[in-house]
This record gives structure tokens, C-alpha cells and sequence, in this order.
């Protein structure tokens, strides 16, 4: 076959307008390309059916471009596979190597919890965990055994991160303070460095836990779901009382005292709570976040504090609000603070195109009170999903098992997705609660995330045109 | 590249390695092997009737032995995935057994 015989079609892409400009999103490289005038007319072309070489010049020249230019359009497009003339890609997603070292570990110090939110998805309807005769409180050994495990399977990686979680974590701050203590001596005697995070719902913070804090630069994300009505509808202790008139002052005091690192909510969105643009406001102005994200429950859907689909329309609809925002800030090079538009447009920025939805069972792992090592905090505790020990290491069998369901490879209701480099079928946590099996694609979500895709790539798009320099602070990978 | 401009990380390096000179790395990398030549013949293109049941409805009076069966299968993938198949795969499977009601036990599993 000859080059002039070539049937030319559309690859796989999906794309979008921004700035007035068209752009191609890659599937699955995840590359983004700005078109010029002849590329965007053969797009439109052959959205019409395939063309031969000759027919898609023919039909180029007759709308006006040089011939020499438009046949150079057509092999840079072949080139990044934006067309296709009939070959055969492979693009099975690489796995990752077996021996993938570890970046992250999720400690959770304690699986009791002082609130009693019903959603919760370690004590709610659909928990996976089984802590029945299991400790409820790290010790030191098991914290320290941890830290070494770390260390070790993170070999070659300068840099790595400890998480702490609960349960409650702040339940547990003795026992922090210890981790903190004994994993920054080891690190540096590694000459390595480690830092810190944790989740809380700040019910428990005092002056003095907010020193050491802010002291070590342990990184804050507090747990939150907004204003008073919204916060004391689901956030509540065991007799019912809401948390907000605890957390709110706690909350000030924080961000007020703790300096070193951002300070962060973590919002759950419930069927009552799904007023989204009112919240961010709360939370962003008045207690003044520095960063506001926002995850639906993870629930099976006939859970009263399901959000149905008019529910999650209504969702949409304000995250696109406050992501038109988030463009009008970044076009005047401000951070606005909606983390859903910054997570998302720092992955397009490196264009990812992952074999797993996020890195749980590689480079992160979440380790229970017992020592229990699990894909991630999501699943700790639970027997069925234990991965390993932190005393004998990861089960590379189990690890093994996890993976395989996870990797977008075996997910074939996602293959024809455009959406997949980013989304790669969704948390595995979801899709167990969902559908039983980590491994399941969560297709009760598909319209969301590419509704949503969409429109952070519109955003990225509107920024690469205009204030291009706003992206250099995606250019470091998150570590 | 002129017409495309490449606007994230994934699309410079994409930009870098389609201008780097062609056919340079590509053991792996490229498409794979075209496939080998398929016979499509087999149930689809041929009927056959008589060997599963005879005109009662059993198996005594079929119009060939049973064993004649089993070529049915080889020769022309009746049943593909019970017998190898003559066509593309396994050619010789069958030349040590002339007649199979006496050199059946010369038909040996096939490994690919």
C-alpha cells in the first residue's frame, strides 16, 4: 500500500475549545495539543467519514490551505496518533514493576472515632473493616515497625511521606508525637527526609497539639462538611449532637496559629449536602481554608444519604460555578482554593495515563492498629483486603491480586472511554462498596467524570492560552 | 511541529520522539505481527448432519461411526476447540493415525 493510498479516520481523542482555540485531549497518552486552522479543519472533515490522503487534500486546498501545508498537518496529526491510517496501536497500559517502592504510608493510630458521622465508611452500613478482636490503638512497636517498613520498601526514593489517620486520629496523639519523633531520626540517619500529614476532624485540637503541628510541619486536612445546618446533619457525636460549634472554633485557632503548611478541608457531600458553591464559601471565606476539596459519599445507592442522580446534577452545576471562578483567579495568576479544579489540572498538566486509578497496593499503603498492611486507609482493618503484615512485609500474592483486578486493562467497560488515562475506572474502595469487587469499573459515575473532565480541560486550555505561566506550579510531580 | 503545539508535559515528550528520525527504536514498540493466514472454514460454511443424533433420535444408527467424528472436527474445525485443527495449526496431528478405529491411541495432545 502506498502513502497515497491511505485511508485516514480520526484517532482516539477527545476534544475541546478554549480561548477560541480547539485542542485535542490524547487518548490514552494524555497528551494536549492547541490545533492550528488546517488542523482543526481536518478534524471537522473527517468527523464526516474516513478520506484518502488525496481526497482529505483535495478537500483541505478547497477550503483555502496550501497543499504542502495541509499535507504536513496530516503526518504531524498521524505522528501523535491523532489520525490513524488503519494501523494497529497497542496501548495496553504498562503495568507497574512488581517491586514498586513506596512512597506513602497511611497510619491509622486508632480505628475508634470520638464523632459517629453515619456515613462513615470505617463504622457506617457499608464499612468493609473487620476489627472484631483487633487492637482499637497502635502501640509504639507496630508504629515503629511500620516506620522501618517504610523505609525500607521505599529504597531509592529520597523523599518519602507518612500520613496519620484514624478512627480519630488526635485520639491517638501520643503515639504521633512518638512516630514523628522516631521517623524523623531514622530518615535522617538514612540521610533522607520524611514529612507529614494528617486527617482529623478537629474536635480534639489544642493550643498545644497545634504547635507541635505546626512546629513539625505536619500538613492539616480536617474533615468538615460546611456551615452549622450542613456540618451537624451527618458530622454528629453518638447521642446526635452536631460537631460544628466544637469544630468552628478549633478550626480558627488552627489556620490562625499553624503557619508552616496549607491548611485544607475535606468536604463529604451527602443527599442534604450538595450545596456546594454555599459551602466552599463557608469554608474558604469565612473559616478561611486554604484549600476546600470536595468527594461524594461512598455508599451503596439505597443509603438515605445517597445522592441520586438529580442530586449529582445539581453537584455539577456548582462545581462548574465555582470552576469558573477558579479560571477568573488563575487568569489573574491567584490561587482560589477549589482543590477538585487544581488536583485535576495538575494531572493534565503531566498528562498522566494511569494503569490504576491512584496509587493504593503501590506506592501507598494504609497500615491498621494490628500492623495489617492494606491497599490504602480505605480498606484497613479489613481482613478480606489485608495485603501483608508490616512484621513479614506485603503479601505479593494478595498485592498481586489486587492489582491485576485494578488495572484499567481488565476493565473493559472503560476502554472506549476517552476519559480513562485520568479516571482508569474509579477508587477501588467505591467500587467494592458498589459492586463487590475492587476491580469493577464505577459506571455509576462515567457521565460525572467526563462532564467534569471536560471541563478542567477547558480550563486548562483557557490558561495555556492566556496565562500560561499559572501552570509552571503543576510542573513538580506531587510527592 | 508547526500545526500542533504541544501544550502539557506528555504532549512535548510526544512532540520529541515523533521528531526524533523514524524506525529508530522498535523492537516492541510498534504494531504487532500481522496475523497468520486463517482458513476460515468449519461450521459456519459447511453442514454436516448425522453425527450427534440419528433419525430416532439416538445414536445407534447414525450414518457414520462416531469415530469418524473426530476428523469431521480436525479436518474442518467442527469443533475447534475440542480437536486441534488440520487447517491452520496442527497438519500433522493425525499422520500416525490412518484408521482411527484402530490407531486412535497414535492421536497424542497437542502443545502449542
Amino acid at each position: 500500500m502506498t502513502a497515497t493510498e491511505s485511508i485516514y479516520r480520526l484517532g482516539e481523542f477527545h476534544s475541546f475549545d478554549a480561548a477560541g482555540t480547539r485542542f485535542l485531549y490524547l487518548v490514552p497518552s494524555g497528551g494536549i495539543f492547541a490545533l492550528d486552522e488546517i488542523a482543526a479543519a481536518m478534524i471537522e472533515r473527517l468527523e464526516q467519514g474516513e478520506a484518502s490522503r488525496d481526497r482529505l487534500l483535495a478537500d483541505l486546498t478547497a477550503r483555502g490551505f496550501p497543499s504542502v501545508e495541509a499535507s504536513e498537518a496530516i503526518d504531524e496529526m498521524h505522528r501523535t496518533r491523532a489520525l490513524s491510517n488503519g494501523e494497529v496501536f497497542l496501548d495496553n497500559a504498562q503495568s507497574p514493576p512488581a517491586d514498586f517502592p513506596l512512597q506513602t504510608l497511611v497510619l491509622n493510630l486508632t480505628n475508634q472515632c470520638n464523632l459517629a458521622c453515619q456515613y462513615c465508611y470505617e463504622f457506617g452500613d457499608d464499612k468493609v473493616a473487620t476489627p472484631e478482636g483487633k487492637p482499637k490503638f497502635m502501640d509504639f512497636e507496630t508504629a515503629k515497625g511500620s516506620v522501618d517498613f517504610l523505609l525500607k520498601q521505599s529504597a531509592g526514593r529520597r523523599h518519602v511521606h507518612i500520613t496519620f489517620f484514624g478512627g480519630e486520629t488526635l485520639m491517638n496523639f501520643p503515639l504521633l508525637k512518638r512516630v514523628v519523633g522516631y521517623a524523623t531520626e531514622q530518615a535522617l540517619a538514612q540521610q533522607r527526609s520524611i514529612d507529614f500529614s494528617l486527617t482529623t476532624n478537629a474536635t480534639l485540637l489544642t493550643p498545644a497539639i497545634i504547635e507541635f503541628l505546626s512546629d513539625n510541619r505536619i500538613g492539616v486536612t480536617v474533615s468538615m462538611d460546611g456551615p452549622k445546618d450542613m456540618q451537624d446533619k451527618l458530622r454528629v457525636f453518638s447521642n446526635g449532637r452536631g460537631s460544628y460549634d466544637l469544630v468552628e472554633p478549633r478550626v480558627r485557632a488552627l489556620i490562625q496559629n499553624h503557619r508552616t503548611r496549607p491548611i485544607t478541608a475535606r468536604v463529604t457531600l451527602t443527599s442534604g449536602v450538595t450545596d456546594v458553591a454555599r459551602i466552599f464559601r463557608h469554608l474558604k471565606n469565612d473559616l478561611g481554608f486554604h484549600e476546600v476539596g470536595f468527594a461524594l459519599v461512598t455508599t451503596s445507592p439505597d443509603r438515605l444519604y445517597a445522592i441520586n442522580e438529580r442530586g449529582m446534577d445539581h453537584v455539577l452545576e456548582q462545581f462548574h460555578v465555582l470552576a469558573d471562578e477558579y479560571l477568573e483567579s488563575a487568569l489573574r495568576g491567584e490561587m482560589h482554593g477549589f482543590s477538585n479544579v487544581s488536583d485535576t489540572l495538575a494531572e493534565l498538566h503531566q498528562g498522566v495515563s494511569k494503569s490504576h486509578p491512584c496509587g493504593a497496593g503501590l506506592g501507598l499503603v494504609g497500615v491498621g492498629p494490628s500492623g495489617d498492611i492494606a491497599p490504602c486507609h480505605r480498606f484497613v482493618d479489613s481482613d478480606r483486603h489485608a495485603i501483608g503484615h508490616v512484621s513479614t512485609g506485603i503479601d505479593r500474592d494478595r498485592q498481586g491480586d489486587f492489582l491485576r483486578r485494578g488495572n484499567i486493562n481488565t476493565k473493559y467497560d472503560c476502554h472506549q472511554c476517552w476519559a480513562r488515562p485520568l479516571c482508569a475506572g474509579g477508587c477501588h474502595h467505591e467500587a467494592f462498596v458498589r459492586y463487590g469487587d475492587t476491580g469493577h469499573p464505577n459506571l455509576h459515575y462515567c457521565d460525572w467524570i467526563r462532564d467534569w473532565t471536560d471541563k478542567c480541560l477547558r480550563i486548562y486550555g483557557a490558561i495555556a492560552a492566556q496565562n500560561p505561566e499559572f501552570l509552571d506550579r503543576f510542573t513538580e510531580r506531587k510527592s | 511541529m508547526k500545526h500542533l503545539r504541544a501544550i502539557n508535559k506528555k504532549a512535548h515528550r510526544i512532540d520529541q520522539i515523533s521528531e526524533s528520525p523514524e524506525k529508530d527504536v522498535v523492537a516492541l514498540q510498534g504494531a504487532p505481527p500481522p496475523p497468520k493466514m486463517h482458513v476460515p472454514m468449519g461450521c459456519t460454511f459447511i453442514f454436516t448432519p448425522g453425527w450427534e443424533v440419528d433419525s430416532a433420535g439416538g445414536s445407534a444408527g447414525l450414518c457414520q461411526p462416531v469415530e469418524r467424528d473426530i476428523y469431521d472436527c480436525y479436518v474442518d474445525c467442527y469443533w475447534p476447540a475440542q480437536v486441534p485443527d488440520h487447517l491452520n495449526n496442527a497438519p500433522d496431528w493425525a499422520a500416525k493415525c490412518a484408521s482411527a478405529t484402530k490407531d486412535w491411541r497414535n492421536l497424542d495432545l497437542i502443545f502449542p
